[in-house]
């Protein structure tokens, strides 16, 4: 039990896994591979999970907000069978391929959008020890895996060969590239603070002092407010706003295509609630209960603020999201980072 | 059932010092440089083999994201991930945005090959090239990192920020001043 508090229970319960692969094989080598493996699937487990979680919790929350129930049919009064009838549904249905459309991009664009949501939990500390790959330019890479989102979006816009997809596209990259630069500039206080890229560093040094949420409020609400943008959630749907392009570019996507736009984009939800949870909220530093525990409360709070956020605004013009960004947020991130500097040469001299 | 545990230690065992004594270890090292290696320069190739001008700059992408892969294969994590970031991000999406919106009727043949004197002018150009890049590549004195360097990082930041602080400023400025001449190149003087 001491151990278990020392160590925290992933790594506890990874070491017990290794301990009878090592019986049971007796090779070092092969040990290490299968645990990697075994890592690996429980990274994709989490990342199914959370898509299968949220689609019902979505719906809950907005029921929620707008005085409603919500799912009450399938599956008992909650309608907790709701997402599994969801798959059904999408799995039974017709895979419709537009006439006219680039065959290959297509086909290629959601499985390609997936790809960097799904990589980026590799570099999430989950508990005291439990990192896929805790490199040390951890936030860097990270940044830059997930800026290659935007290209699959472009390509399933450009390939489906329909305006409302082009648009789609286009206002993606807009979206994503100007929210970028806000987002990286508010990360860059964290990184002066810590004095380090590594993940589980900075989460380090929040166990020791305090969450940097406290430090760093700017720099928290630009990050709430641009990873919002980031994952295309109201107010900045505009990539997939109904009223206007249908759903932007994966208008033209069907059946289990479309749940793979669905998959990426809970991903990228449960991604930057972990990120937030990391980065400004201590990520699995907490008192009495274990570390995990702490993570996935404090992730799932995250998680509820950004559906909040989603069921409470109106959706923004793209001027206004635009201008927003560059005008309000990059300046404010940026003088964030002086006064951050300033700050840690006061603290130094005192 | 300890003897069948025994047995299966043992056999893993064997296999494994089998495969260590064939050199399995280098042989995997050198397939994943090589598969990385393979994937850059075959999407390279298909830029320039593609009918298709759109599918040739996504192809660049993926060939931007093979070098990176390289890159990080290679333990330089920080090339690694700006090439990510710059190449695989921006660059990429500024050239495959510019060909979409110069969109034509008929894009499955946006991509001609040229005349066999352009074609030979191309060979000539990306032969010398070639040979200059080998060249280097083989003549210049790679050596191991030192270990006071720290992480690639660490090392990096140090150098930046010490010795070469002044050509790391006006590089700075040079892309500020880029930038400030890109705004006024598209709004126009008199609105920016």
């Amino acid at each position: 039990m001491n151990a278990m508090l020392e160590n925290g229970i992933v790594v506890t319960v990874a070491g017990v896994l290794r301990e009878y692969l090592m019986l049971l094989f007796g090779n070092q080598f092969l040990t290490d591979l299968i645990m990697k493996f075994i890592g690996l699937g429980a990274l994709i487990g989490v990342i199914l999970t959370a898509a299968i979680v949220f689609t019902y919790a979505e719906r809950k929350v907005c029921a929620l907000i707008q005085v409603r129930l919500g799912p009450n049919r399938v599956g008992g009064r909650f309608g907790l069978l709701q997402p599994f009838a969801d798959m059904l549904k999408l799995m039974s249905k017709e895979d419709i391929i537009p006439a006219g459309c680039d065959r290959v991009v297509w086909a290629l664009s959601p499985m390609l959008l997936f790809v960097p949501s799904a990589l980026a939990y590799a570099f999430f500390p989950f508990d005291k020890g439990a990192v896929f790959a805790d490199v040390n330019v951890g936030i860097f890479l990270l940044i830059a895996i997930s800026s290659q989102a935007v290209l699959p979006f472009l390509m399933g816009g450009y390939a489906s060969n329909s305006k409302y997809a082009m648009i789609g596209g286009m206002r993606t990259v807009a979206q994503m590239l100007s929210y970028e630069a806000p987002m990286v500039f508010s990360l860059l206080g964290i990184v002066m603070l810590t004095g380090s890229l590594k993940m589980s560093d900075i989460v380090a040094v929040q166990a020791d002092n305090v969450w940097f949420v406290l430090l760093q409020p700017v720099a928290f609400v630009i990050f709430v407010i641009t990873a919002t943008a980031e994952t295309n959630r109201t107010p900045f749907d505009l990539v997939e706003g109904e009223s206007e392009i249908v759903a932007g570019a994966f208008s033209e996507y069907s059946g289990m295509r479309w749940a793979l736009f669905f998959l990426a984009e809970y991903a990228n939800l449960l991604a930057v609630s972990i990120l937030t949870t990391t980065f400004f909220l201590g990520g699995w530093s907490g008192p009495v209960l274990p570390g995990v525990v702490w993570f996935g409360l404090k992730a799932v709070f995250m998680v509820f603020v950004f559906m909040w956020l989603r069921w409470t605004f109106p959706r923004t013009r793209i001027d206004q999201m635009l201008s927003l960004s560059w005008k309000v947020l990059l300046p404010l991130a940026l003088v964030n980072v002086m006064c951050t500097g300033i700050g840690i040469y006061i603290y130094r001299l005192l | 059932m300890n003897d069948l545990l025994s047995l299966v230690h043992s056999l893993v065992n064997g296999g494994m010092d089998m495969a260590v004594e064939m050199g399995a270890p280098d042989l995997i090292q050198a397939g994943i440089f090589y598969a990385l290696a393979g994937v850059a320069v075959l999407s390279a190739l298909g830029v320039v083999l593609c009918r298709n001008v759109v599918h040739s700059a996504l192809l660049l992408t993926a060939s931007f994201i093979g070098v990176g892969c390289l890159y990080l294969y290679t333990a330089a994590d920080f090339m690694g991930a700006v090439q990510f970031l710059v190449y695989g991000g921006a660059v990429a999406i500024l050239i495959v945005m510019a060909i979409m919106l110069t969109r034509r009727e008929d894009m499955a043949h946006s991509n001609p090959s040229r005349s066999l004197l352009h074609q030979a002018g191309a060979a000539i150009v990306a032969g010398g090239f070639l040979l200059t890049m080998a060249l280097a590549a083989l003549l210049s004195p790679f050596q191991e990192a030192p270990a006071a360097l720290g992480d690639s990082v660490t090392g990096l930041a140090d150098l930046m920020l010490t010795k070469y602080v002044l050509p790391f400023e006006v590089a700075a400025i040079l892309l500020l001043v880029a930038m400030i001449g890109a705004i006024i190149l598209a709004k126009g003087a008199d609105e920016a």
